[in-house]
């Protein structure tokens, strides 16, 4: 059998095609990588400095613990999260977290631009802590 | 309870191995068995003033709803507290009239002819021609609308209140087929539009577009020991209770009145009796 | 065989590029859908489901109907229908993916579709229509590429495809008789709660889906030098002739039924739809048309020098298929939700951006049906050759 590559020309052009559309993610940002956010406190959550869980189990699993707490408040009717200090919290985004990090632009924003993630979690619970806390009041 | 601590034992572990990152494996294992070590005595539960039954129920005396102006500040209690949108609200930007399509109503009031159809005659008498009924999700016992659902997002609680998680609806729209009662609205646009910064309750989460909606009997009071904010706000109108306890309000309002329920025929089970 | 479908005259690509540009426009309209929500189509609180959900219950239909073919052909042994019934299923195969089209351009939420799998719920029958459409799917397509391969290289279809294809005919009536059974179950519905409804479905499908495979054929002969054959079409005319019959049959049982019981749940919609109620009756026109389109092919089709002359028979399939895609298409799903259960009501008319998406779907339809019938044809052209 002949070894011979038909339509040479175009095979390599589709192939270089491909690879810069493939890679155009890459090449587009390079030089981008934008430096990692700080995040910053509210007064309040300072002065309680420990959350539900430790920084590092929250900074890492804070969406599993959410996602954890709306199936037992909506699912199994269990609204009371007693933590291993036993610290209890109303398991609630809106009443609880935001209550603490009523900076959502600073505290929640921030990080999830820099890691480029959109969660829908404000197209619902409130998108204004600001406005929570005052109603409070 | 401890399936539920398994559950999240195994859901911190996965964090733990994701916070491992580049770290060494070995380094990951370590890591995770710390972290079982601190979640171990996480504890999540019920609040202890929550209420509890094995079937809320409800009796409405429309003896003591009388009128239009009655209603009124018992559905805008509801509507309030859990941000429902209203788009018939003139003022808004947004109204059309055309909006009446795409009503969102949790309790509202109708004709008796619209309430009990199959019940309905020609020559009924003057008070109940006249009379407005409320209505709103009769939290069947037999419910046609978590049996049709296809992802379990609307479904029958221990207590049985039938209840709608939000966030698993993909907006099928089939419960809304099922119900017999037309008890569920469908949120056809994004609702935010339609409910005043001041007049939104920050407790409450508002709904996204793409889902459907309804009364959830004030789960969200309940667990906090309160009445629902309609029985609240009806003046001893409405009474609510365990269905399966004898001594509960609503089962003494049903062994000394005739009540009627809507569309029993159907097998449904509605848990909502009206005292005529 | 898939190179098939790239290779063509001007006049192929011509037909793609309309019909992807018209898939354009669908799919822009769509986008549109997803950002403001489903408040651009025209369904209401009380007429929730609409044109989507009726085309999807049509189509269902047209994909069973593919059945016709593959019982005379494997069952009975009947050879005329061999040159044909790989029409039959790609015809399944291109409407089976606009079913599944109908139902994601109809959720409010598209993006948490896969829900369904994550939560899978045996009690729905929801769950069930996306099982059996599914599978249906699957099981055409690799039963009609086998057989369409075996026939290329002119040898029988591999030994295994034949439990699939006998798989294929209860799996045929599943997918049809499940749809039926997302309405007929529902408590407060009238129009639809009735056993009759998914043999109504069923009929109503035998007779849309071979008349619209008898037009194609008449055109595939037209513009390719295939040909369907004559027997073959006169046995699809015999068919459709049957199934009609029963479809209007089974209606006038329902008929019976809801207007000699008197109950005024079941009337309401018939009323509704063929009257008119409470001075709304929109659909009235369309209903009867329908209704007279139906009768009017049935004389058509009995008549057998009528039946025979192709000329004629292609005006009754064109009857045919009109009949039946506006009773479903049109009066079954609105007539269901009005009156409302609580006996108000509320009418339904679909909107222009709601046609365009419906459009745009077909569009891919006829886009898969294109390529699919080109590969078959042009095998058949080579085999012939």
């Amino acid at each position: 059998m002949p070894r011979q590559m038909y339509d040479k020309g175009k095979i390599v052009a589709g192939l270089v095609i491909f690879v810069i559309i493939a890679t155009f993610p890459f090449w587009y940002n390079i030089g981008k990588a934008a430096p990692a956010p700080e995040l910053k406190l509210t007064d309040k959550a300072k002065a309680e400095k420990e959350c539900v869980m430790s920084v590092t189990d929250m900074k890492a699993g804070h969406m599993q613990l959410l996602d954890e707490w709306r199936d037992e408040v909506v699912r199994s009717a269990n609204r009371l999260y007693v933590n291993s200090k036993g610290k209890s919290f109303n398991m609630s985004l809106s009443n609880t977290c935001l209550d603490c990090h009523s900076n959502k632009a600073d505290f929640c924003d921030k990080c999830h631009d820099y890691a480029s993630v959109r969660p829908y979690c404000w197209d619902c619970h409130i998108d204004n802590p600001k406005a929570t806390e005052e109603a409070k009041e | 309870m401890e399936s539920n601590r398994r559950k999240f034992l195994k859901v911190a572990g996965i964090s733990a191995l994701g916070i491992a990152g580049a770290k060494p494996v070995l380094n990951a294992f370590a890591s995770e068995q710390e972290e079982e070590a601190q979640h171990a005595d996480v504890e999540i539960r019920k609040n202890e003033k929550a209420l509890t039954a094995r079937q809320w129920a409800m009796v409405i005396d429309t003896r003591k709803l009388q009128s239009e102006e009655d209603l009124k500040p018992i559905i805008e209690a509801c509507h309030k507290t859990h941000n429902v949108p209203d788009v018939m609200d003139t003022e808004n930007a947004e109204y059309d009239e055309d909006n009446q399509r795409h009503v969102i109503k949790w309790i509202w009031e109708e004709e008796y002819k619209h309430a009990f159809p199959t019940k309905s005659t020609e020559f009924l008498d003057d008070r109940l021609k006249n009379l407005p009924f409320l209505v709103l999700c009769n939290h069947c016992e037999n419910p046609p609308c978590v049996r049709v659902c296809p992802t379990k997002a609307t479904f029958k609680r221990e207590d049985g209140i039938v209840l709608m998680d939000f966030h698993r609806c993909i907006g099928c729209r089939f419960c809304m087929a099922a119900c017999p009662y037309g008890s569920r609205s469908f949120n056809f646009r994004d609702p935010r539009e339609f409910i005043k910064d001041e007049d939104r309750n920050p407790e409450f989460p508002t709904r996204m577009k793409g889902v459907v909606e309804k009364c959830n009997f004030c789960a969200e009071r309940l667990a906090v020991g309160k009445q629902p904010a309609c029985v609240e706000a009806s003046n001893g109108a409405i009474a609510f209770g365990d269905l399966y306890d004898p001594e509960s309000e609503v089962r003494q309002l049903l062994k000394s009145n005739y009540t009627i329920r809507r569309k029993q025929g159907l097998g449904t089970g509605p848990a909502i009796y009206y005292i005529v | 065989m898939l190179e098939l479908t790239v290779k063509g005259s001007k006049k192929y690509f011509g037909w793609m590029a309309l019909v992807l540009g018209v898939i354009g426009i669908g799919f822009c309209v769509y986008v549109w859908q997803l950002i403001s929500g489903l408040q651009i189509t025209g369904m209401s609180r009380d007429v929730s489901w609409g044109f989507y959900i009726a085309q999807l219950t049509f189509l269902v239909g047209v994909a069973a109907s593919a059945v016709m073919l593959v019982i005379p052909h494997y069952l009975h042994n009947y050879k005329a229908f061999g040159r044909i019934t790989i029409l039959g299923e790609f015809l399944a195969i291109a409407s089976v993916t606009m079913c599944l089209l109908f139902v994601i351009v109809d959720l409010g939420q598209p993006m948490r579709l896969f829900n369904v799998i994550l939560h899978p719920t045996p009690g729905s029958v929801l769950f069930w229509d996306m099982v059996v459409l599914n599978g249906y799917l699957f099981l055409n397509l690799i039963i009609g590429w086998n057989v369409l391969e075996a026939e290329r290289n002119q040898v029988p279809p591999p030994g295994w495809v034949k439990p699939l294809i006998y798989l294929s005919v209860p799996w045929a009536v599943s997918i049809h008789t499940v749809t039926a059974f997302l309405y007929c179950g529902l408590p407060g519905r009238g129009y639809w709660l009735t056993a009759i409804l998914a043999p109504r479905f069923l009929s109503s499908a035998f007779a849309a889906g071979p008349s619209l495979l008898v037009l194609l054929c008449l055109l595939i002969r037209k513009i390719s030098k295939f040909d369907p054959g004559k027997e073959q079409i006169q046995s699809l005319a015999k068919i459709i002739t049957y199934a009609i019959i029963l479809n209007v049959f089974f209606f006038f049982c329902e008929l019976f039924v809801v207007f000699y019981s008197q109950i005024p749940e079941h009337m309401d919609h018939f009323k509704y739809l063929f009257t008119g109620l409470h001075g709304h009756g929109v659909l009235v026109p369309w209903m009867w048309a329908s209704l007279g389109l139906m009768i009017f092919s049935i004389i058509m089709l009995v008549i057998p020098s009528v039946r025979k002359n192709e000329t004629t028979l292609a005006i009754a399939c064109i009857a045919v298929f009109a009949g039946t895609w506006i009773d479903k298409g049109m009066g079954m799903i609105s007539g269901g939700f009005v009156p409302n259960p609580l006996h108000h009501v509320n009418e339904y008319v679909p909107t222009v951006p709601e046609l365009v998406i419906t459009i745009g779907v077909y569009g891919i339809g006829v886009l898969i049906l294109t390529a699919l019938f080109k590969m078959a044809i042009s095998i058949k052209e080579e085999v012939a050759a």
